[in-house]
């Protein structure tokens, strides 16, 4: 793996109703290229908020964020173009409704990359094939299962050629039957060496995919590690407590 | 039976004859229609341009406040100035609000003819300001609603994608928007179409003012206020079709 940072956060707090509520509590975190960074927590931890803070869903109260060197918390710095090089993948899938598929992955592609339409649209059914959906192309959002949307998320993502893919519990309103397919889609853009931050519940998936796992409680990270060490030899009362209950 | 047919027969020629000679008391004799023709060509005017300044006035309005309510965080953030000048704008909006939808439009109608526009002596204009802007605020709170129902998941898949925040409401929110609130805009419509029946107190001459100047000459009320109602029937009616294609047209792309 190589030591390029991607994503570097310093001190990262977010707190409501003037600190009363410290949803995140100082969070500094690295992340390089090529890494899969899982983060697990409780419900209530900050991890969703943290994800979200990466590419400024939520505005931190204190700390940096710097993506490829430039701080995104800086008014100054041009937060949508940052934004194209990051994308996300949504608990909701957030499919456009009113779109085909084909038009809800070409149109970020055509409107900010200025990529002709040709182009863009032969892109998206080269990606709908590789995740098994390129007959759906002409669909709408509507006629498609849980499963098929979180994928075609993902590759509405992918579209716009990110550094990083940000995942926000993207199996969480899934039924169970379909957290397999999408699932399998994150691994094989793992191995193909994207570079991802997952929150998630799916403990399997961190075991297996994760090249370094987080664990948050109360808005600070409590302890990361591999995988492995940090699934088998948990180090603080908090992440033992936690993994006795899910695991 | 053959008696009571003829006695049918004669009732209603002798009813049909009295029908046509207050009809042509009402509508021909001294070309008397012809204040129906042009108070429905002036109701027309006033509801076509006043709708049209309604809605103009609601999707500035309805910008402003949705635009303050979902970036107030990120304008406070990372843009002070701009946050003072919205905030201050949204202020405004909420003012014109609560001041146009508190007094009834005649008031407005009144105030608009009697005190603002006291020196214009073009009462079709005064009309169509003082129903466009009482309008405005009921096509700004269709608008804002519209914009509002839209799941917030929307408006961050947009952004995530690098959409700024107006290009997200042009390519993403605005098209569902617009399905939504096409209902509750017709809605509007009709009820401006009756509401400038008011017109006639500040002596322009609409529709319902020419059936009332009819009945005024004729002394009869049946004919003329019937006819009038009819003419709102069938204006309603047809709107009603009319939009209800263009919906049917707007589902097409849905599924």
């Amino acid at each position: 793996m190589n030591d390029n940072v991607l994503i570097k956060v310093e001190g990262l707090k977010k707190h409501y109703k003037g600190g009363a509520i410290k949803a995140l509590d100082g969070i500094d975190m690295e992340i390089r290229q090529g890494e899969v960074v899982v983060i697990i927590g409780p419900s209530g931890s900050g991890k969703s908020t943290f994800l979200r803070s990466l590419n400024l869903l939520e505005y931190p109260t204190e700390g940096h964020i710097y993506i490829d060197g430039a701080d995104i918390t800086n008014p100054k710095v041009n937060l949508n173009r940052h934004r194209q090089k990051m994308g996300m993948v949504f608990q909701h899938f957030n499919l456009f409704p009113h779109m085909t598929i084909l038009g809800n992955m070409t149109l970020a592609p055509i409107k900010l990359l200025k990529m002709p339409k040709k182009e863009a649209e032969q892109m998206a059914m080269e990606l709908l094939e590789r995740v098994g959906l390129g007959d759906r192309a002409a669909a709408y959002p509507g006629q498609l299962s849980g499963g098929q949307k979180q994928r075609i998320a993902i590759v509405r993502a992918l579209c716009m050629k990110p550094e990083v893919l940000l995942f926000d519990e993207p199996t969480s309103a899934l039924d169970p039957e379909m957290v397999g397919e999408v699932l399998d889609v994150m691994k094989e853009l793992a191995k193909d060496g994207m570079t991802m931050v997952v929150v998630t519940h799916e403990m399997g998936f961190a075991r297996e995919v994760g090249s370094r796992v987080v664990f948050m409680a109360d808005g600070m990270v409590v302890e990361e590690n591999d995988p492995q060490t940090l699934f088998t030899n948990p180090q603080s009362p908090r992440l033992q407590d936690f993994l006795a209950k899910v695991l | 039976m053959g008696a009571w047919f003829e006695g049918f027969k004669a009732n209603a020629g002798a009813w049909f004859e009295d029908f046509k000679a207050t009809f042509q008391l009402n509508f021909i004799d001294d070309d008397r229609y012809m204040y129906l023709v042009n108070g429905l060509k002036n109701t027309l005017i006033i509801t076509v341009f006043a709708a049209l300044l309604g809605i103009a006035l609601g999707i500035i309005v309805a910008s402003v406040r949705t635009t303050f309510d979902k970036n107030e965080e990120s304008m406070r953030m990372r843009n002070k100035g701009l946050y003072i000048v919205m905030k201050i704008a949204n202020t405004v909006c909420k003012v014109y609000l609560t001041v146009i939808r508190g007094t009834p439009v005649v008031v407005q109608l009144m105030i608009m003819y009697f005190i603002i526009m006291a020196s214009s002596t073009n009462s079709v204009l005064i009309a169509v300001l003082a129903f466009g802007i009482n309008s405005g605020a009921y096509v700004a709170e269709i608008f804002r609603g519209g914009i509002m129902s839209i799941d917030n998941g929307q408006f961050e898949a947009g952004r995530s994608l690098g959409f700024s925040y107006f290009r997200t409401m042009y390519h993403i929110v605005v098209p569902q928007v617009i399905k939504n609130v096409l209902p509750a805009l017709l809605n509007e419509c009709i009820a401006l179409l009756k509401e400038t029946s008011v017109a006639g107190y500040v002596s322009i001459q609409d529709l319902t003012k020419g059936g009332d100047i009819i009945r005024g000459r004729t002394y009869s009320a049946f004919m003329p206020l019937i006819m009038v109602a009819l003419i709102y029937l069938i204006v309603v009616v047809v709107l009603t079709w009319l939009v209800g294609k263009v919906e049917r047209r707007l589902k097409v792309s849905e599924r």
